[in-house]
């Protein structure tokens, strides 16, 4: 019997998953050596679990990822934006890790689910601060993921893109470095 | 080895049963998908998709007939857009299958039965539409489609229901005719003359009271903001003057004539509408927008999002569609939706407050989406009007919502310098204590102790100690045991701690949180909290967005409640503000959140006696003792939560009667001194004050309908101002 009539109808596109995946998720589990396993790097104690557990929390999870925000945008103006879906419950600011300064991305989490899905709808491809932001689902906020994890302590991307972009600090890291 | 045997008894056992399930779900999936595609962009014409489609269906009928029926139902019911071109389906389907097709129809009526007993009634109007455009594919014989139509207008002789009752189903008699008149007309035109006259006499006698409430417009002019039912009575008038000829409808089945007039047709069985009950709740009416002369995307658009009460989609969509068709026809649509724009600036004078909001949030993101383009100084007519009146009202607050989506500066680069009079304030922080001249105040050197204390990363008991000190300016004998009411103490706090957590919403969060103890001790009494909206009020007066947000997490985190925050808002401080749209946005966000607050714990009250009768069904089963003593646990749990959802509807009631009152009070006030100094009432204050007051009552019509009689009795009695009665009578217009 299949799983619902219309169910071609019913796609809802916008709100599915994308192909992304923090690969540096871990289910907290006991290591060897006792107490918590989960990874600073990410190369250890990988298990096919974690990627099944991490899709089970983006289905649910009312937070989202916001990118391509300029390092100049303020947690006030997300939250104008955003709130137009919904209540707010929390936004974390991404940060550089060694200036500690916003570094273009951040996460909007929201009291309820249905609110995140409109603005997966309706927030995610519009312009902030004339920037088209992008949205994706996340699985929760953990504390040290506000950082970026780039080498130089921003965003990757920022690392080794090539084009100048004035609202993510000019030139890509490795191209203001050559 | 036991794997080999598990293999042959597979083997053994019915393999072909298994593969025929899995096939039959393939085959319902691919029908599935057959159904929904037809009609869409193809390589081959629309009949032959018809014909061809209608051929595979007639083969799958003897396995696949419930699933198909099904399927076909639902069409009806969700693809109103589609519904010729399904209607021609079932039409090919009648022909050469007639048991089919009677099968097709009962099941339409107990859908329709289904939908209407589920207060699903704008499904129910495309189901309606549909089974009128079967009289058409020869499913159906027009006169037991006449009959239907005869039961549905005679509604309207019923008494004792409500009047949105008898409105639906005349509703959906006069909306189906488009499709259908033509043919009822030429075979039963007496019957359809007395169906006619029956409408029209009911048209003539019905309330409309409702309709001040609902209009976008107060002005009639250029165009009549015509009430939903009599705009459709005189369009199907028209129509019928014209004989029924209308270009919009596409008409599949025409090109089947030959196959279709074949076919034999079904009678409808004699419907019966379902009784009216307790549990029935028919659609609101409406008032029909009209912005233009013609009919074009934008106004079809702008009348969804000006819809009252509420616009059948969230607000931001029509904004996100709006921006979307602007880069699809970005030669066209860009101007058409400045002259639009133009247009609702124009007549700003009588639109409604609530449609105001929305135009002002409309257009604030639209902008945020476009550079901030805007010829301004085409609306410089605003300069020199009363700042109170529309438009220059408006004026200001699209550039303070365009700045919380940017950045203050921004805003004074992007307008002509003569605009500069409605620019926002700069959101800075205001410190009392902050300068030189302050060294006079009360409690100024509280403020600075308490300033190095926080910056010390002091505790909530090191706050405590140094509050200790401040002497109350309203007591005699202040009680040092306790913390009863003192302003001081409340404004040094309050002030000092805002001040240094101004940086970001981040940071005052982390603050609230922080010193959460502390304001809940110091905001213990209804004073109390009063006083801690007022002096945080005084500190963010530039910012009202950050207002907004700390009325939002005091009230989360119980510093303030509902009540207080409702008190504030009509508080003299706040006079001056009072038609600033961020102060209705906070009086609504507080209301949405008593609401939701209320249904959590009804929800936790319902999970948890669900769960009681799952035991009790399991112990009868199982005949188990030892659940006596859960049922004791569960039992005390569901006493309380049946407590605390009482307390909580207590308090929801309480809220809506305390903001009731106060607009009594204020626009009481405001009548009985125009008619002391003999001028008009109706200045943009009251104007935005009595809209404010309806739109409460729309905002918030199925909570408050449960306090109808208290509302009649202790607060909209026949004493009061026939103005504010008649905002009341409006209401309740709307499902009587």
């Amino acid at each position: 019997m299949s799983s619902g009539l219309l169910k071609a109808l019913r796609s809802d596109s916008y709100v599915e998953l994308s192909q992304y995946r923090d690969q540096h998720f871990r289910v907290r589990r006991a290591g060897p050596r006792g107490g918590e396993a989960l990874a600073q790097n990410p190369a250890t104690w990988f298990s096919p679990g974690d990627n099944e557990e991490q899709e089970k929390l983006l289905k649910k999870s009312c937070t989202l990822y916001v990118g391509n925000l300029s390092f100049y945008t303020t947690e006030e103006q997300i939250y104008e934006l955003f709130s137009k879906s919904g209540d707010i419950k929390k936004i974390i600011m991404g940060l550089d890790k060694m200036k500690k300064t916003a570094c273009g991305f951040c996460f909007v989490e929201y009291y309820i689910r249905a609110d995140a899905e409109n603005a997966m709808r309706y927030i995610n491809g519009t312009r902030l601060d004339d920037r088209i932001i992008r949205t994706d689902w996340d699985a929760g906020f953990k504390e040290g993921r506000q950082y970026g994890r780039g080498r130089s302590g921003g965003q990757v991307r920022d690392e080794y893109r090539q084009d100048y972009d004035a609202g993510r600090g000019g030139y890509g890291k490795l191209a203001q470095n050559q | 080895m036991s794997r080999r045997r598990h293999r042959d008894e597979n083997d053994g056992g019915q393999p072909h049963k298994r593969r025929k399930t899995s096939d039959a779900n393939e085959t319902e999936d691919h029908l599935e998908s057959l159904i929904c595609k037809v009609g869409e962009k193809s390589a081959c014409s629309l009949e032959s998709n018809l014909e061809g489609l209608a051929g595979v269906l007639e083969a799958d009928i003897p396995n696949y007939k419930s699933k198909i029926l099904r399927l076909l139902c639902t069409v009806a019911r969700l693809l109103p857009e589609k519904l010729t071109i399904y209607t021609t389906l079932v039409g090919l389907l009648n022909a050469r299958n007639y048991n089919f097709g009677g099968e097709f129809v009962e099941a339409m009526i107990r859908q329709l039965k289904e939908s209407l007993k589920a207060n699903s009634y704008n499904e129910a109007v495309y189901l309606v539409r549909f089974l009128s455009d079967l009289v058409n594919c020869h499913v159906i014989a027009a006169p037991s489609m006449v009959a239907m139509f005869e039961n549905f207008v005679s509604v309207t002789q019923e008494e004792d229901v409500p009047q949105v009752r008898r409105d639906w189903y005349v509703y959906a008699f006069l909306s189906s005719l488009p499709w259908v008149g033509k043919e009822l007309y030429e075979k039963k035109d007496a019957e359809m003359d007395r169906i006619f006259a029956n409408t029209e006499s009911y048209l003539k006698r019905r309330q409309k009271t409702h309709v001040p409430m609902l209009q976008v417009w107060t002005a009639e002019k250029p165009h009549p903001q015509e009430e939903y039912l009599d705009c459709l009575w005189a369009q199907i008038q028209k129509l019928k003057k014209d004989r029924w000829q209308e270009r919009h409808i596409l008409r599949p089945y025409l090109a089947f004539d030959s196959i279709l007039c074949e076919a034999l047709q079904h009678n409808l069985p004699p419907f019966t509408p379902p009784p009216h009950t307790e549990d029935s709740v028919y659609p609101m009416p409406r008032v029909i927008f009209r912005m233009f002369d013609y009919t074009d995307d934008p106004e079809v658009i702008f009348a969804e999002l000006f819809q009252l009460p509420a616009p059948p989609h969230i607000d931001v969509m029509y904004t996100t569609l709006l921006i979307e068709l602007c880069k699809l026809q970005p030669g066209s649509l860009p101007q058409v939706l400045a002259q639009a724009t133009e247009m609702l600036y124009m007549r700003l004078d009588t639109m409604n407050t609530t449609c105001v909001d929305r135009f002002i949030n409309w257009f604030s993101h639209h902008l945020s989406n476009f550079q901030f383009r805007w010829s301004w100084e085409d609306w410089s007519d605003c300069l020199t009007q009363d700042p109170d009146s529309p438009k220059p009202k408006f004026v200001k607050e699209v550039l303070e919502k365009c700045m919380r989506l940017s950045y203050h500066q921004r805003i004074l680069d992007i307008v002509p310098p003569t605009f500069s009079t409605l620019c926002p304030a700069n959101p800075t922080c205001i410190y009392k204590y902050g300068d030189e001249s302050s060294n006079s105040l009360p409690g100024h050197s509280v403020a600075l102790c308490l300033a190095v204390a926080f910056k010390s990363k002091a505790t909530s008991d090191e706050i405590f100690s140094i509050l200790k000190d401040v002497p109350n300016p309203n007591q005699d004998d202040d009680d040092d045991e306790g913390f009863s009411f003192n302003p001081l103490k409340i404004e040094v706090f309050v002030q000092t701690l805002l001040h240094l957590a101004a940086k970001s919403f981040s940071h005052s969060f982390s603050a609230l949180a922080k010193f959460h103890e502390v304001f809940k001790t110091l905001a213990e009494s209804d004073e109390g909290k009063l006083h801690v909206l007022r002096v945080m009020f005084e500190v963010w007066r530039n910012h009202p967005q950050m207002i907004a947000v700390l009325v939002d997490k005091m009230i989360r985190t119980q510093i303030v409640d509902c009540a207080a925050v409702a008190n504030w808002i009509f508080s003299s401080e706040l006079s001056r503000d009072f038609i600033r749209l961020f102060v209705w946005e906070i009086l609504h966000s507080t209301i949405r959140k008593m609401n939701k607050h209320v249904l959590k714990i009804q929800k936790e009250l319902d999970e948890a006696k669900e769960k009681l009768a799952r035991q009790h069904k399991r112990r009868s089963d199982d005949d188990d003792r030892s659940s006596d003593r859960k049922d004791g646990a569960l039992e005390e749990q569901i006493e309380r939560l049946q407590e605390k959802v009482e307390s909580a509807q207590s308090e929801q009631k309480n809220l809506f009667l305390v903001i009731f009152q106060r607009f009594i009070m204020i626009l009481t006030e405001h009548l009985v001194r125009c008619e002391t100094d003999g001028t008009s009432i109706l200045t943009p204050w009251y104007k935005n004050c009595i809209e404010r007051l309806q739109q409460i009552f729309l905002q918030h019509h199925q909570i408050i309908q449960q306090y109808m009689v208290t509302l009649e009795n202790l607060l909209f009695t026949a004493e009061l101002d026939p103005h504010i009665l008649a905002v009341f009578q409006q209401f309740c217009a709307l499902q009587a």
